[in-house]
């Protein structure tokens, strides 16, 4: 199996955290790391180019910061152009059919700060509703997201860890060893690899 | 002719136009009627400044006929004609055929004349004002109407109508007398016989359509490379005399060799540059031509018959009336075509003038009967532009098609809302870009070279100088929207705006600028963009630089445009101030400390890029101290 990361952020010269975990992403096995903010500066989004690379994987991961509770902008702006009726979705629409999806996202906050009645009152799965149901109009296997959180507060050794989660989890999607039984029931795919070593 | 003579007549004639035309025009008359009115005041029966030379005059100044059928060719496309020919045929034809016989008719049962005569008063009457007609027309901007384009198609039969009954007068001859003396033989081809006289005919008619398509391109853009102006004017004349000495050598009419040869041009990159050098020549002779018509007419005559003039006239604008709407009808025009094209063929040509002389060397007429008759013709003529205004302003409101339904399919060649002058590289880049996005501009360059160059790429690209008026009239200006001045020089694109802005105040210009002076320039001008023309290239390529040197994309990108944006800000605000300094402090030091200034302002603030909307270090202030509680207390907890 092989998977494409879409990755989009807008300030990623000021990141610490994105800038860590993508470092390395591209040289792993089987990982496709494609930089959209990089290499759409004037969102000239090429629709051919993107859907042969998203026909050419089996996992399509949207790594991002969690943004005004979605995607940067350029996400959204791919996702206009690229996922066309007739291609993506509709009864002709089968170019991605089967294949997985989730978000890597980034937060500022804490888990803690993601539920009923916290700052930001919602779950990150209940806020990422709109992207799944993308996904799953799609007819694309939708998984939990994995999920950085608290990167205000976060020391190197900690993203580090994150780092390693990561990477792991996509060693288990390219070796076709992820088992989808067990992560239908998950909040986050990090909770996926802690299952595991247990 | 004596020099005094010549200018003392100079004088005569311009002063009379000088100061009738503008009158006429402003009285709503028609220039056509103000170098009719203006002859008849200088002519032999009111002033009389001129005297019976009048007539040596008009044939000098049917020259400018020649020349309008020239550019009525030129507005032509080969095409269009072929389009039109069932009108040149039918209409015309019909035309020609029922007025003769009916005008012959009238004249065998109202006089006594022998059926010869009849038939070649009928023959002559029958033909109407190429040169009256076309320049009312085209001065109302009727022409090209559906009303207009037939009228049009009308005299374009007439006119090659006369070459047949040229040679069909001496057969109707009756006083044998004297008459085989008086054909004149100074043709190179009289002497041969029929089937090689057609030989000749044709063989002249090819050539001037093969040598104005292969011949006459390449020979003017050796000419314009010369970059004289004149040799160009000097050139288009010599093509248009060339052409009338050619058709008179072999007995066809100029008018309509020229007429054909302009047709053949109407392709050539040089079409509007032609246009514009043979227009002032047009105007003036055929002014002249009209004057001459005007101190030509026998008042004498008129006063000694007047009845009998009246009614020649009265009938041979009537007849003529009656044939041309039943015709109209016939051929399906509308109401408000039928009555342009009526009404503004309801004359007697300057032909009859030629025909007559001839008919009566030809002992088909005495003398008699043609001058009345020429008598009546010049004032059909000159009641011609009256008789259009008439039907414009009394008889069109009540019985034309109302304006709604005025739906006219326009025949227009290249008529685009954008024009782009100068398209070199920079100009190019521009109509490629708008012609991908499916608007097509009208291309105007200076450079015969790059003209010829672009043809071959099969983009039609005229030939010419925008600085030009008229030339930009030739394009289209009065109609289109957007004028791109995109040329290389400086003060030739600064002459393109004021010519622009003086005669087509409606037109919004966009400008290339090559200086900060010329920016400066340019934005007094209040044009709706001046674009300064390495100002963008170098900001991508500094905005690459940057890139390289290992920044991120997007990032340059955006700085890219804030940088930009500053950049035109700070530009304009510099030329708002600058009358206040300029004159005292030289160009460039003034050069230099504007761009320091903007040095100065660009490290201080704005153009750099603080990607605000994704700065975190505020918001890290504000919650890390909560952050950090809570992340001791799960730990806490685990």
């Amino acid at each position: 199996m092989k998977a494409l990361v879409l990755f989009a952020h807008p300030a990623f010269h000021k990141s610490k955290i994105n800038k860590i975990l993508v470092d390395g992403l591209s040289e792993l096995e089987g990982v496709t790391f494609h930089d959209l903010y990089e290499h759409y500066p004037e969102f000239d989004i090429d629709v051919k180019e993107e859907q042969k690379l998203l026909s050419e994987h089996d996992c399509i991961i949207f790594q991002h910061p969690f943004f005004w509770y979605s995607t940067p902008a350029i996400l959204k702006e791919w996702q206009d152009n690229v996922l066309q009726h007739g291609w993506a979705y509709g009864s002709k629409g089968v170019a991605l059919k089967g294949k997985y999806f989730f978000n890597a996202i980034t937060t500022g906050a804490p888990e803690q700060a993601y539920k009923k009645g916290a700052f930001h009152d919602h779950t990150i799965k209940e806020l990422l509703v709109p992207l799944k149901q993308t996904a799953v109009l799609c007819k694309m296997i939708s998984l939990p997201p994995f999920v950085v959180h608290a990167t205000h507060v976060m020391d190197t050794d900690e993203i580090l860890d994150y780092k390693n989660d990561y990477f792991n989890l996509l060693k288990t999607i390219v070796d076709d060893k992820l088992d989808l039984d067990r992560v239908s029931d998950l909040d986050y795919l990090n909770h996926y690899l802690i299952k595991e070593e247990l | 002719m004596h020099d005094g003579d010549f200018f003392y007549q100079a004088f005569v004639y311009l002063s009379a136009a000088v100061i009738a035309v503008p009158i006429a025009k402003k009285l709503g008359l028609g220039s056509v009627l103000g170098y009719l009115i203006a002859g008849v005041l200088i002519g032999p029966f009111v002033f009389g400044f001129i005297g019976q030379e009048g007539q040596d005059v008009m044939h000098f100044a049917e020259f400018g006929v020649v020349m309008m059928l020239f550019l009525v060719g030129l507005e032509l496309q080969p095409s269009l004609l072929w389009k039109l020919r069932s009108q040149i045929l039918g209409l015309g034809g019909i035309q020609v055929i029922a007025t003769s016989a009916i005008i012959a008719g009238l004249v065998l049962v109202f006089t006594s004349l022998p059926w010869q005569t009849a038939l070649a008063i009928g023959l002559t009457l029958a033909l109407s004002s190429t040169a009256i007609v076309l320049q009312t027309l085209s001065e109302k901007g009727l022409l090209k109407t559906e009303g207009g384009q037939n009228a049009f198609s009308v005299l374009l039969f007439q006119d090659i109508a006369v070459i047949p009954i040229l040679a069909f007068l001496p057969l109707l001859a009756i006083a044998e007398a004297g008459t085989t003396v008086a054909h004149e033989s100074t043709t190179w081809i009289d002497g041969l016989p029929i089937v090689l006289r057609t030989l000749v005919i044709l063989g002249v008619i090819v050539s001037i359509v093969v040598g104005g398509r292969y011949l006459i391109s390449p020979a003017f853009r050796l000419i314009a490379q010369t970059r004289l102006r004149e040799l160009f004017t000097a050139a288009a004349l010599l093509l248009v005399i060339g052409i009338t000495l050619l058709m008179t050598q072999v007995g066809l009419s100029p008018a309509l060799g020229t007429f054909l040869a302009g047709v053949v041009l109407a392709q050539s990159e040089y079409r509007h540059e032609l246009e514009t050098d043979i227009e002032p020549f047009k105007g003036l002779l055929l002014g002249l031509f009209f004057i001459a018509v005007g101190a030509s007419i026998d008042f004498q005559l008129i006063i000694n018959n007047p009845g009998l003039i009246a009614l020649i006239v009265l009938g041979l604008v009537f007849v003529k009336l009656v044939v041309l709407y039943v015709i109209g009808r016939f051929f399906g025009m509308r109401m408000d075509n039928n009555l342009l094209f009526t009404f503004g063929l309801a004359q007697g040509g300057e032909f009859a003038f030629v025909l007559f002389s001839y008919a009566l060397q030809n002992g088909v007429v005495t003398d008699s009967t043609a001058n009345p008759l020429i008598a009546a013709v010049a004032i059909s003529m000159a009641l011609t532009p009256l008789l259009m205004l008439l039907n414009e302003k009394l008889i069109q409101p009540y019985f034309g098609t109302k304006k709604e339904d005025d739906r006219e399919a326009d025949v227009i060649d290249e008529q685009n809302e954008v024009i782009i002058a100068g398209f070199g590289r920079y100009g190019s880049t521009i109509g490629r870009f708008l012609q991908a996005n499916g608007t097509q501009a009208t291309y105007l360059d200076i450079d015969p070279n790059n003209v010829d160059l672009l043809r071959k790429l099969g983009l039609k690209v005229f030939y010419g100088d925008a600085s030009r008026h008229d030339l930009l009239h030739a394009a289209g200006a009065k109609d289109a929207k957007l004028l791109i001045v995109a040329v290389d020089d400086s003060e030739k694109a600064l002459e393109i705006i004021e010519t622009a802005q003086k005669h087509f105040p409606h037109l919004k210009i966009i400008s290339r600028s090559k200086s900060w002076d010329d920016y400066f320039n340019m934005i007094e001008k209040d044009l709706l963009g001046v674009f300064r023309e390495f100002s963008d290239g170098a900001l991508r390529m500094a905005a690459d630089a940057l890139c390289f040197v290992g920044l991120r994309k997007n990032q340059v990108h955006r700085a890219l445009k804030k940088f930009r944006k500053h950049d035109e800000m700070y530009l304009k605000e510099l030329a708002s101030s600058r009358h206040e300094h300029h004159t005292f402090i030289k160009h460039s030091k003034q050069h230099i400390e504007d761009l320091e200034k903007m040095i100065l302002d660009d490290i201080e603030n704005e153009a750099k890029d603080k990607d605000l909307g994704w700065d975190t270090t505020t918001i890290k202030e504000e919650f890390i101290p909560i952050l950090n509680k809570l992340k001791e207390e799960a730990k806490k907890n685990t």
